[in-house]
């Protein structure tokens, strides 16, 4: 019975498995097979062996590409878990039907296509747009300051692009966290940022981490925002990425910076996964 | 208070500009030149656009098919045993959920490449069940954690066969978080550009690569029309599936 349990198992378990196994796991290690594969004259992977794609990292203008991805991600995390800190607290602390209608306003603009809510910045922050024109009025800006094509304007954008995603786990655990804790330490004497900064932020901790995680590695990989709203100043990996699969028609040379996406985010994630599965080990008795 | 107002906001800031874009003759915005519906015309007239909206929706339709039953299996899996396998299973099904889209993307076009395998729809249709996959399992499994096991079983010893239970019992339990999950592909599918990007071939233009097109070498102002009538279906589904749940209830 148990040897029949196991083969059901097996079976059951092909399909997906399987799918997964040929076009996820075996692309994503060919991806680093490839970064020493030679490139062929027309587009595709040549013959033979070769380092000369793990040299090419070695090009001075990557240390800066890698550098602007790290920060512009970093950033962009930071001010959107920062942003939808104080947001979380307020919407868990209305009433529950006003929640849902503005929960809803937050994820609404997020359905729309994401091609056209990127341009929808391009179009806001154009040199010849409304935005612009009123900043010039305001003595903001002079006429030939430019809103697009910088870092700036691309951190803006993924903040935009990720802002929900951030609120969505951080707005959980406010709805789950006991406020009555911020009364009690107020009435021991605690101020009212003590309370918010000692006993909110610890309790809302699961959700912190996971808008963190969420946020920030599809940040890394961000290609379309620097590609739409940013210059040849605002490339990031996934830009490079891009440039070497489409204009270059260098695939060796693109699976090699994909390699160093890939090993920047599964590291991480992989050390934070195998840590939580001993946990659930010992809790599942496996 | 002023936070939430803040960031609203900020979220409907661009969308609402796009909007009144949308109706300026001005082809590339800036200045108000006044009234126009013609982008909408020019919109309307488009046979490109069409013609990728039938691959969308056909790429949609059938990746959501088969990721939903391949992903159902998989929920119904990791609940049902707990072994090393399934371990193994939790994690490369939880993997691309985490990973970059542009590193599926690429990851896919070397593999595609190494085979010889002709880029076009197919070669999309399998890229969107791969990263859809995913997210009907884990929505489809958050259904299974609270379902209670002996109801099958209940069913089992009143008479009914396995299939029957499954068929009477497991299926319309799980319906509705087999109906979610599958709403969720079929809305990444018809939102997806990365992933579809790198895997395309000359004739298997989807709208998102189509306004993609449009952006780099298209009509702004076309876009703005496009973008509005989108704007209004998601609108329109949202308020109408709202509507729905509470009329259930």
């Amino acid at each position: 019975m148990k040897k029949k349990g196991r083969l059901y198992e097996v079976l059951l378990s092909i399909p997906s498995m399987g799918w997964l196994v040929i076009f996820f796991v075996i692309p994503t290690v060919l991806v680093i097979a490839m970064a020493f594969r030679a490139a062929d004259p027309y587009g595709g992977i040549g013959e033979g062996w070769t380092l000369e794609s793990i040299r090419d990292l070695g090009n001075p203008n990557y240390p800066a590409i890698i550098w602007r991805t790290i920060w512009l991600s970093v950033v962009s995390t930071a001010i959107c878990i920062v942003a939808a800190i104080p947001v979380s607290y307020h919407i868990a602390r209305l009433r529950k039907k006003i929640q849902d209608i503005i929960l809803l306003l937050v994820i609404v603009p997020f359905w729309i296509n994401f091609l056209i809510r990127i341009f929808a910045w391009k179009v806001f922050l154009h040199p010849e747009g409304l935005f612009k024109h009123l900043l010039v009025i305001l003595h903001i800006a002079d006429s030939d300051t430019l809103l697009l094509y910088r870092p700036g304007a691309v951190l803006v954008v993924i903040v935009y692009s990720y802002l929900p995603f951030a609120i969505m786990p951080i707005y959980a655990s406010a709805e789950k966290f006991n406020y009555n804790l911020i009364e009690a330490a107020m009435d021991l004497g605690a101020s009212r940022i003590t309370a918010f900064l000692k006993i909110f932020i610890p309790g809302i901790r699961q959700g912190l981490l996971t808008a963190f995680v969420i946020v920030f590695i599809p940040a890394l990989g961000s290609y379309i925002v620097p590609d739409i709203v940013g210059g040849p100043g605002s490339e990031m990996i996934g830009s490079k990425i891009a440039q070497r699969t489409f204009v270059d028609r260098n695939l060796p040379h693109a699976s090699a910076l994909s390699a160093i996406l890939a090993l920047a985010v599964i590291v991480p994630a992989g050390l934070s996964m195998t840590r939580q599965l001993f946990k659930n080990r010992k809790t599942m008795g496996i | 208070m002023y936070a939430t107002a803040a960031v609203l906001f900020f979220f409907y800031l661009p969308i609402i500009i796009v909007i009144g874009q949308s109706f300026n003759s001005s082809r590339f915005g800036g200045s108000w030149k006044g009234f126009t519906l013609n982008w909408y015309v020019k919109l309307f007239t488009d046979r490109n656009i069409w013609h990728a909206l039938t691959n969308t929706l056909l790429i949609a339709a059938s990746s959501t098919l088969l990721a939903v039953i391949l992903g159902t299996l998989a929920a119904w899996v990791l609940y049902k045993y707990k072994s090393r396998i399934q371990v193994a299973h939790n994690v490369i099904i939880y993997l691309p959920l985490v990973l970059p889209d542009i590193l599926m993307g690429i990851s896919l076009l070397l593999f595609f490449v190494a085979l010889k395998v002709t880029l076009g729809l197919f070669t999309i249709f399998i890229a969107h069940v791969t990263f859809s996959l995913s997210y009907v399992a884990m929505v489809v499994y958050g259904r299974f954690q609270d379902f209670d096991y002996s109801i099958l079983e209940a069913a089992r010893d009143l008479g009914a066969t396995w299939n029957q239970a499954v068929r009477k019992v497991l299926i319309p339990y799980l319906l509705p978080g087999i109906a979610a999950g599958g709403l969720l592909a079929f809305t990444l599918s018809l939102d997806d550009f990365v992933i579809t990007f790198f895997v395309s071939g000359p004739d298997s233009t989807t709208l998102p690569l189509y306004i993609y097109s449009m952006m780099r070498h298209g009509s702004p102002a076309v876009i703005n029309a496009l973008s509005v009538i989108l704007v209004l279906f998601t609108f329109i589904v949202v308020i109408s599936s709202k509507k729905l749940g509470e009329g259930k209830k």
